[in-house]
């Protein structure tokens, strides 16, 4: 109840101001847009194709939804402490195009619908609500792909909740037979540069690289007994049910028949990665944070 | 003489008239057989078993298969002029619809779905574009082109075909109706509202006088199955999957009607149909938001189901929930398979669908009620266990967390779009089994709940062993299960047939054969990873195989 009559006090007092100049600015009198280009699986959906708005007017609506609509919708729109509806995945919202469909829910309210609070009428001038429309569509435009909100502010999380004396003995245990702290894994915290690349690159068995870099990956050993009984060790390139490759020591690259009267007798494949992958299936989540605090102990 | 005359032009008119409207291509009725010499719909028949009936190709000459013909699907429109100098002169009719702009930069042409065969024609549809082939040839009879309005462009799960018109679904949520002997557009109509980004990718399903549509949606909007009228358009019936209304029973599975009605559980895979008891049953999506459950606390009815819905009307006759309270985007889109089998002595009527989230189900298609769940995925890690009824029962452990869960399957799931097959001569449901983990980061905390698919990072740590798995609908066990050497990979759709084998594609570049009964590989081609799955027809007394990899269509035949 006070809020309406505040808001009407409001809207009474902005009534009386002049349009700002930019009234009126929205995507069907704005310049023609570049073609939006559609990549691979990624949405390209009207609310990232709409020119973007008059920088003024989308600051001046930011203001105005700050003042009016934050508190039932959130600071982010996605919903509020008053238990107003999330606008970014509103229907109503995504279908509006010039603030045909927004402007009368703002002027004239809604009933309580969906289990939600009413919406009171804003009696906000045109002009107000257009801003406002268009700082909304300003930030649908953010929206990621597959439906995720706009970026958030980084906010880092710590993921190194891990007990790191019971990873050493979770290492000692399970992964000393092939890596060494003072040897191979040494400084391997200050290489993976964060917990969150550490603890990627170690469960996956992989050398740290920087995140979005790849890895040089891990050589697979392969030996290959010929239908003549002749042996053959080097490097696997690739195996299916038909055919085996490898690289031999001296640079050499063969490649045999697995199948009918030339197939090879055998193939053993020595792939330092099998541990790894076994072991995906028997870490507890508590085993696997354990060991990503202990090996964070190695810079 | 004065009085013949035009007794003949009249004869000669009735004639014109009568050639002008051929007998229907493919009348809805057809559709009850059992699946022969054509491939008519998505899975071939109203079954989803992917089975055919043909029996010229089997265990003891399949390792002679040979090429016949290739195809590479072509999405300029070139009016007749084809831009590649070595090509023969061509006199490809080409039309063009659409609402958009057509000058949007989308996807090369993919096949990833079905390819019908119908009378000699082979009915093709990438996102955008559909086509007509000469199924003796490869050689291309029409084009049509749809100019979007944007939307995701993942994939075109294919056409379908009543009487002689062909249907299908475009990304920016058109269900597009042509003339299947010119390629020239009968009519359009929007079927989702695209500004709410939703993006349709299903096969559409024919069942008498009835069209059934799904679409998708990555974001958090209600899911939902349509069904129109195939010679009109018209809209007959609208099916939400999720509860939009406070009077829906559902709604006590969801903490508020604003959260149902943000849900998610689309219908974006083509079903099955009984036609004994007139139930299409399919399977739906994940609920929204995907990965923050926080948000919808709660089993999330009707999403990540098997949903038996009423053709005539659109009722919900029963449903079954494959994955209580998902928090991994694990679909059970999946198309789900019927059996005519027999559980503990019994004859029953039994559908059975292998779930993304790495769980094998029996049910009751009359009733469904439930008989037989199975963990097939072997890597699969994120349940306590099996409730009594049947259910999986989720770990919450295994959501996102801040530190991070080692979760198997990994997003993708154990199987995902990919078609499973049943063979009735063996008894065995067949699928590809991943076995891959990922580490599951929720990045916002908000007590909220994030949106859509977003609020995570998963990093992909790993498979164990990919394998391709003949499942005993009786039990879930498998009979066989055959590990593809090498690791990760996705695996493909499967076909199966009367002559005892299994068509797929391994994790290697292989398009291979397989022995229904034990798995014994037979044949093989290595024509790189199949992205749709294998279908066979008979034309001329030629058993013919296809398989789909990116651009390029093989058709394989005993030479």
């Amino acid at each position: 109840m006070r809020k309406s009559s505040a808001w009407g006090i409001a809207a009474a007092l902005l009534a009386l101001a002049p349009l700002p100049a930019a009234f009126g600015q929205s995507a069907t009198t704005g310049p023609t847009a570049p073609a939006p280009v559609s990549i691979f699986g990624q949405a390209t959906f009207p609310a990232k194709q709409r020119p973007a708005g008059n920088p003024e007017l989308v600051e001046r609506g930011q203001a105005l939804f700050g003042i009016n609509c934050k508190a039932c919708h959130g600071g982010d729109l996605r919903g509020g402490d008053l238990g107003g509806p999330n606008l970014l995945r509103s229907a109503l919202v995504l279908g509006d195009q010039d603030g045909e469909a927004i402007i009368p829910v703002v002027r004239q309210g809604r009933p309580a619908s969906q289990g939600g609070p009413p919406m009171p009428a804003l009696p906000l001038p045109v002009s107000d609500v257009q801003a406002i429309v268009e700082y909304i569509h300003s930030v649908l435009a953010r929206k990621q792909n597959q439906g995720g909100p706009p970026p958030l502010e980084a906010k880092p999380l710590n993921i190194l909740v891990g007990n790191a004396a019971r990873g050493q003995q979770y290492f000692a245990g399970h992964c000393r037979s092939c890596h060494a702290a003072e040897g191979d894994l040494k400084g391997i915290a200050t290489r993976a540069g964060s917990a969150a690349n550490l603890q990627d690159s170690w469960v996956a068995g992989r050398a740290v690289a920087p995140p979005g870099s790849t890895p040089a990956p891990v050589p697979t050993g392969v030996k290959v007994t010929l239908s003549s009984g002749e042996t053959l060790q080097g490097t696997l390139k690739r195996i299916d049910d038909f055919t085996v490759s490898l690289t031999l020591a001296d640079g050499q690259y063969r490649s045999f028949t697995r199948q009918g009267p030339q197939a090879v007798r055998a193939v053993q494949i020595e792939d330092p990665l099998a541990p790894h992958r076994q072991l995906l299936t028997r870490y507890t989540d508590a085993d696997m944070h354990d060991v990503t605090a202990y090996l964070e102990t190695l810079k | 003489m004065s009085r013949a005359l035009p007794a003949l032009v009249g004869a000669c008119l009735v004639a014109a008239a009568a050639s002008a409207a051929p007998p229907p291509l493919l009348p809805p009725a057809q559709l009850l057989q059992p699946l022969q010499e054509s491939w008519p719909t998505y899975t071939g028949d109203y079954t989803g078993a992917r089975y055919s009936a043909l029996r010229q190709l089997d265990r003891t000459n399949v390792a002679h298969l040979s090429l016949a013909w290739t195809l590479r699907l072509n999405a300029e429109v070139r009016d007749g002029k084809s831009r590649n100098p070595y090509a023969p002169p061509s006199e490809i009719i080409t039309s063009v619809g659409g609402e958009g702009r057509g000058d949007y930069a989308i996807p090369p042409p993919a096949l990833k779905g079905a390819v019908l065969e119908v009378e000699g024609v082979l009915y093709v549809t990438s996102p955008d574009n559909a086509w007509a082939f000469d199924a003796r040839t490869g050689a291309e009879l029409w084009h049509y082109f749809w100019k979007t309005r944007g939307g995701t462009h993942i994939a075109s799960r294919g056409p379908a075909l009543w009487n002689s018109s062909l249907f299908f679904e475009t990304p920016d949520d058109y269900l597009v109706s042509l003339n299947a002997r010119t390629g020239h557009e009968n009519w359009h109509v929007r079927i989702a509202d695209f500004a709410d980004e939703y993006f349709s990718t299903m096969a559409p399903v024919v069942v008498g006088n009835h069209l059934l549509v799904g679409t998708g949606n990555d974001g958090d909007a209600p899911g939902f199955l349509q069904s129109f009228d195939p010679a009109s358009g018209a809209l007959q019936w609208k099916r939400y999957m999720v509860p939009m209304s406070a009077s829906d029973p559902a709604l006590k599975t969801w903490p508020s009607l604003d959260a149902a009605r943000h849900g998610g559980g689309n219908v974006w895979m083509p079903g099955s149909y009984d036609p004994q008891t007139d139930l299409y049953i399919t399977g739906t999506g994940n609920p929204t938001p995907g990965y923050t459950g926080i948000a919808r606390p709660g089993d999330n009815l009707y999403t990540c189901s098997l949903v038996a819905v009423r053709v005539a009307t659109g009722e919900i006759a029963w449903y079954y929930q494959t994955s209580p309270h998902d928090t991994h985007d694990w679909d059970s889109a999946q198309t789900p398979i019927l059996i005519d089998g027999t559980i503990g002595g019994k004859p029953r009527k039994l559908v059975a669908t292998a779930a993304r989230n790495g769980y094998f189900f029996t049910l009751d298609r009359v009733t469904g009620e439930h008989l037989v769940t199975y963990k097939y995925g072997t890597t699969a890690n994120w349940s306590r266990g099996i409730k009594a009824n049947g259910q999986p029962d989720p770990d919450p452990e295994k959501s996102a967390t801040v530190p991070g869960s080692l979760v198997s399957p990994f997003e993708g799931g154990v199987t995902n779009y990919q078609a499973p097959a049943y063979n009735p001569d063996t008894g065995l449901f067949y699928t590809h089994e991943s076995t891959g983990f990922n580490i599951l980061y929720l990045t916002d905390t908000d007590p909220r709940g994030s949106m859509g698919l977003g609020g995570k990072r998963f990093a992909i740590v790993g498979f164990v062993d990919n394998a391709f798995q003949a499942i005993d609908y009786r039990t879930g066990k498998p009979a066989w299960r055959h590990v593809w050497p090498g690791s990760g990979g996705t695996g493909t759709g499967v076909l199966t047939t009367a002559g005892g084998l299994v068509f797929t594609g391994d994790t290697n570049g292989n398009f291979v054969a397989m022995d229904a009964a034990t798995g014994a590989l037979l044949w093989h081609s290595g024509i790189g990873n199949l992205s749709a799955p294998p279908e066979t027809y008979s034309l001329d007394g030629h058993q013919y195989v296809l398989a789909g990899v990116g651009d390029v269509l093989y058709a394989f035949v005993l030479n």
